[in-house]
């Protein structure tokens, strides 16, 4: 692998809870361009690993980099400038806020308008207020949400909120956006929906790093997947390679077949 | 809202832009000239509760203390405009001083509790207003500086060269007694007061806020700096404290730290509660409702010996529990506000950008 191609770069990441290991010494690389699938039965370490990518955790020790840069120990507002994007497995949406408000709240990244501004109504600031409003449009357009534009978030089917989570984190720009469970509850007309949206998502030159139990969906879809199983890494490469794994098919069925 | 023709909002914000205006004078020839008085007191607790709605209503950050603010603008522009220290700066440099000297404060309050949420963001603060009035309580002693629970007296009222807000004046044929003029300076304050808090609602900043309040962990995650934007609505509704303080003293004429309870810290709560949490309409309706009930209250006495010809019930017993029964009947029957917050929805917002631009 060469360097340039890689986006994001996690190498020996650990992390405790107390006397509990939730991951040791894990590293991944996810490619410009890929979608990295990471996967492993219920407590692996998957969202503990995203809290630390996202910087809502410190991790105890390891490094990060991002785009060349090093973002280790980073606040989630950084990360976020930074370009990394995510979505959470329990989806967190600003409830009482529209649809339109919460992808709105994504634009605040990438727009500049302060208290003086607001306050005095400047030229500047109406017309990035009206930029605001149209990128969220086209954001939630994007996502086939046009229509809920004026719904209230918490008022949304489970599905709209999913993929309203998505059009929220795009609105950033991320060069990478990281997904928790993104087909989590969906039905298989939902979950088609949400494939094509992924990678329609992909051809625009997004990376995606995608948590997900849906099978079908993670291992027809990523480029490649690493495995976590008890906070420790123990299989990556292409899904067709790591499905035949001894060690990865051992944690999915029981310790005793290892 | 219902839409209506340009015209006739325009029509219909002039009549009340009229009824202000003549509000001082038509209170006074109807109800008395102490309803002029509690008109001006209900003008500051506008700019207060609206000032509090920033940080409780937007951002959602339960403040307990926030009377403290409205101690500091008012004790800042004592200090420096009456015989106390012997200094009489001009209200044009003590206002704005008092404005930032109050977000200092609201910073100092807001950098130690940004971890702090919900009951327990409401204790510290609650402490910090009891600290802030102690401090002036006994400011003192070794060397006075506040003159303690004596409070500073002479307060330099507005004014500009020879003309004080103070006198009586005669303009157009009206005369404007001090009240009068105060109305006039109050009513101007609190409608910046509400425009600017209807922009800030209506900006990045005010989504950020509402966003931190919905979901602040989510909020993070979408690149808004959670503890800039925590503190700069502590520093937004501090400011709002300090002027008001500013004009409460210049028009009490006295301050002493009785003025700044923990109670007040607690109606101008009530009043952002009751109105509706968030939104700028309803808070400006719970200031002046709880403003002006305890005073109408008041003629329950004066009803009971017309009615039954004699007082059964002293009038101050009755009149703090017909309050709380008041407080306690609107939150059963509507736990959002009399005029609850509903987020605008996107029409509302498309159509002002058409009308703006």
């Amino acid at each position: 692998m060469q360097p340039a191609d890689t986006l994001l770069a996690a190498t020996g990441i650990s992390k405790h809870f107390g006397g509990l290991a939730a991951l040791t010494k894990v590293s991944i690389s996810v490619r410009r361009g890929e979608i990295f699938g990471l996967i492993g039965p219920n407590g692996a370490g998957k969202t503990t690993l995203f809290n630390v990518l996202t910087g809502i955790y410190a991790a105890d020790a390891g490094e990060l980099a991002f785009d060349g840069r090093p973002i280790t120990g980073s606040k989630p507002h950084r990360v976020a400038q930074h370009g990394i994007a995510r979505t959470f497995q329990n989806i967190r949406l600003f409830g009482g806020m529209t649809a339109l408000e919460n992808v709105m709240v994504g634009r605040h990244l990438r727009t500049r308008t302060g208290v003086l501004g607001a306050v005095l109504r400047t030229r500047g600031a109406a017309t990035e207020e009206r930029a605001i409003i149209q990128r969220a449009r086209e954001f939630l357009d994007y996502c086939g949400l046009a229509a809920r534009a004026a719904s209230i978030a918490r008022d949304l089917p489970y599905g709209d909120q999913r993929r309203l989570e998505i059009a929220r984190a795009l609105a950033t720009e991320p060069k990478l956006l990281a997904l928790d469970e993104p087909a989590a509850g969906m039905n298989a007309t939902e979950t088609a929906t949400l494939r094509k949206l992924l990678e329609r998502i992909l051809g625009d030159g997004v990376t995606l790093l995608l948590i997900e139990h849906d099978m079908k969906l993670v291992m027809g879809l990523s480029h490649r997947v690493a495995v976590l199983d008890y906070g420790e890494k123990i299989a990556e490469g292409e899904p067709a390679t790591v499905q035949r794994d001894p060690k990865v098919i051992a944690a999915y069925l029981g310790g005793s077949m290892a | 809202m219902i839409a209506m023709p340009s015209r006739w909002r325009w029509l219909a914000w002039t009549a009340v832009a009229l009824l202000l205006l003549a509000a001082p004078f038509l209170i006074e020839a109807t109800l008395g000239r102490a309803w002029v008085r509690i008109a001006n007191v209900a003008l500051l607790f506008i700019m207060l509760a609206l000032g509090l709605n920033i940080v409780v209503g937007f951002a959602g950050l339960l403040d307990l203390g926030y009377i403290a603010f409205f101690a500091v603008g008012a004790y800042c522009y004592a200090l420096l405009a009456s015989p106390q220290h012997a200094m009489h700066w001009s209200f044009l440099v003590l206002l704005p001083l008092g404005a930032m000297v109050a977000a200092v404060f609201g910073i100092l309050l807001g950098a130690p509790t940004l971890r702090l949420r919900g009951d327990y963001l409401a204790i510290v603060t609650l402490g910090f207003g009891e600290i802030i009035r102690v401090l002036l309580n006994n400011l003192n002693r070794p060397v006075n500086i506040t003159n303690g629970p004596q409070g500073i007296t002479l307060i330099d009222p507005l004014q500009i060269g020879g003309f004080s807000l103070a006198q009586t004046h005669s303009f157009a044929g009206l005369t404007f007694t001090a009240l009068h003029s105060y109305y006039f300076v109050f009513l101007a304050c609190a409608v910046l007061s509400i425009i600017i808090s209807r922009r800030l609602e209506d900006s990045r900043i005010g989504r950020a806020w509402v966003a931190i309040r919905e979901d602040e962990l989510a909020a993070a995650s979408m690149g808004i700096n959670t503890r800039n934007m925590k503190l700069l609505a502590f520093a937004m509704g501090a400011t709002f404290g300090g002027v008001a303080g500013g004009l409460f003293a210049s028009f009490q004429g006295f301050i002493s730290p009785e003025s700044f309870h923990l109670i007040d810290s607690i109606m101008v709560l009530c009043m952002v509660v009751l109105g509706g949490m968030g939104n700028v309409a309803g808070v400006v309706l719970g200031a002046v409702l709880l403003t002006a009930l305890p005073e109408a209250l008041r003629y329950i006495g004066p009803l009971q010996q017309r009615w039954f010809g004699e007082v059964f019930i002293d009038p101050s017993d009755l009149r703090m529990l017909l309050f709380g029964l008041a407080l306690v009947l609107m939150m059963l029957f509507r736990p959002a506000g009399i005029w609850p917050a509903r987020r605008r929805t996107a029409e509302n917002m498309t159509e002002k950008q058409h009308a703006a631009g």
